[in-house]
């Protein structure tokens, strides 16, 4: 029975290394940290206001042989925006602005992405915020990619978009500069399609 | 007229506080009511919560002073002409006005020291903020806070809905004691 066991258990692994290759599955490094979604939005035109959405998770998928095949998703807690002043995030995450005691989920899921040479990626995809979905674009770059000096493989990207505040039904108005919201994002993923570095971060 | 309370009247300061603090009351009320839908590009956008925290911190501190002026100098007991339940009413109103005006007061504090924020009363001092481990201290302070806000409103309405019909329909002396006539 245990030599059984021993060959069915063999017999398993050896299809699981034989699987065709496919693109790595990395998920974001949230244990460490190693990744930030900020954003930033002008004030009156003088100034850049700058804040982050401290709560979020996520993973991708990424070849470098095969960029157009690669995919993201994210989840954001919209609840989690900090700029660093209390009053101030209590009112974006009222009815004026992202509504969270309405809308407390928001996502990005790819669904198509298009390289652009020298590391550079056009990610497409669509974004649920404040309970509105649409298609936006993100314009981003593979900052690097190696062995970790823990034994893990990572891969980080760094990316830009742009949302109008007034497409996620974000009516209340800030003046004519502030009509846009930038989102910077910087990811860093952990490899995850082999045993060992499934559990380190 | 006394300045103290006496046997069966109100002194002049129970007055002048009662009616201050009445129109604090709505004052403050309208004033938040209308603050937190300005326009962004309104003069009143930053002084409007400016004056309605040092306003409502000031109407915290008269709250103290009346509390602790309560308790030294207690009021006269209800007219001798209520029934029952019209005392044991007008007892649990009172302290249901107490109970919501400090809830007001310590629920606006929350918000506005929310982030380790010391709440300015003019340009004149600061409260400083509490290191109180609360999560979002800010948006559960907030909904306390308009909730309070409207029960307070609602029951001023009805307190002087109330002490008209004493006026006009019983006849008495309850909206006169409080007006010092």
């Amino acid at each position: 029975m245990k030599r059984l066991l021993a060959i069915m258990g063999l017999v398993g692994s050896t299809i699981l290394i034989s699987a065709p290759a496919r693109s790595a599955d990395y998920i974001i490094d949230i244990e460490g940290m190693h990744a930030a979604i900020q954003f930033r939005i002008q004030h009156l035109g003088f100034s850049w206001l700058v804040g982050n959405f401290n709560e979020f998770d996520g993973h991708f998928s990424y070849d470098s042989d095969r960029p157009e095949q690669a995919s993201v998703a994210v989840t954001i807690n919209p609840a989690s925006i900090d700029s660093n002043h209390a009053q101030r995030d209590k009112h974006l995450r009222g009815e004026d602005f992202l509504f969270v005691e309405k809308y407390p989920d928001a996502s990005f899921n790819s669904t198509r992405i298009e390289a652009n040479g020298a590391d550079k990626l056009t990610i497409i995809g669509d974004l649920t915020l404040r309970g509105v979905t649409r298609e936006i674009t993100i314009d981003a770059e593979k900052v690097g990619a190696g062995p970790d000096p823990w034994g893990g493989f990572r891969m980080g990207f760094t990316g830009t978009t742009r949302l109008v505040l007034k497409d996620y039904g974000m009516t209340k108005s800030l003046g004519p500069s502030a009509t846009a919201v930038d989102l910077i994002l910087q990811v860093e993923g952990i490899k995850q399609d082999d045993e060992k570095a499934g559990g380190k971060r | 007229m006394s300045f103290l309370n006496s046997r069966n009247e109100y002194g002049w300061f129970s007055i002048i506080v009662h009616w201050l603090m009445a129109a604090a009351v709505f004052g403050l009320f309208f004033l938040g009511y209308f603050m937190v839908d300005l326009d962004y590009y309104s003069p009143w956008y930053n002084r409007a919560p400016h004056l309605h925290e040092g306003l409502g911190l000031l109407f915290g501190a008269l709250l103290l002073v009346r509390l602790v002026a309560r308790w030294l100098n207690p009021p006269p007991p209800p007219l001798a002409s209520l029934n029952a339940m019209e005392r044991i009413t007008a007892r649990a109103v009172h302290s249901l006005f107490y109970a919501l005006m400090l809830a007001i007061v310590v629920s606006g504090y929350l918000i506005s020291s929310a982030g380790d924020r010391a709440v300015p009363v003019f340009n004149w001092f600061s409260v400083p903020s509490l290191p109180l481990p609360l999560e979002q201290q800010e948006d559960v302070a907030g909904k306390w806070h308009r909730w309070i806000g409207w029960s307070l409103v609602i029951a001023g309405g009805l307190h002087a809905l109330a002490a008209i019909k004493h006026h006009l329909v019983d006849r008495d002396r309850t909206l006169r004691r409080i007006v010092g006539l």
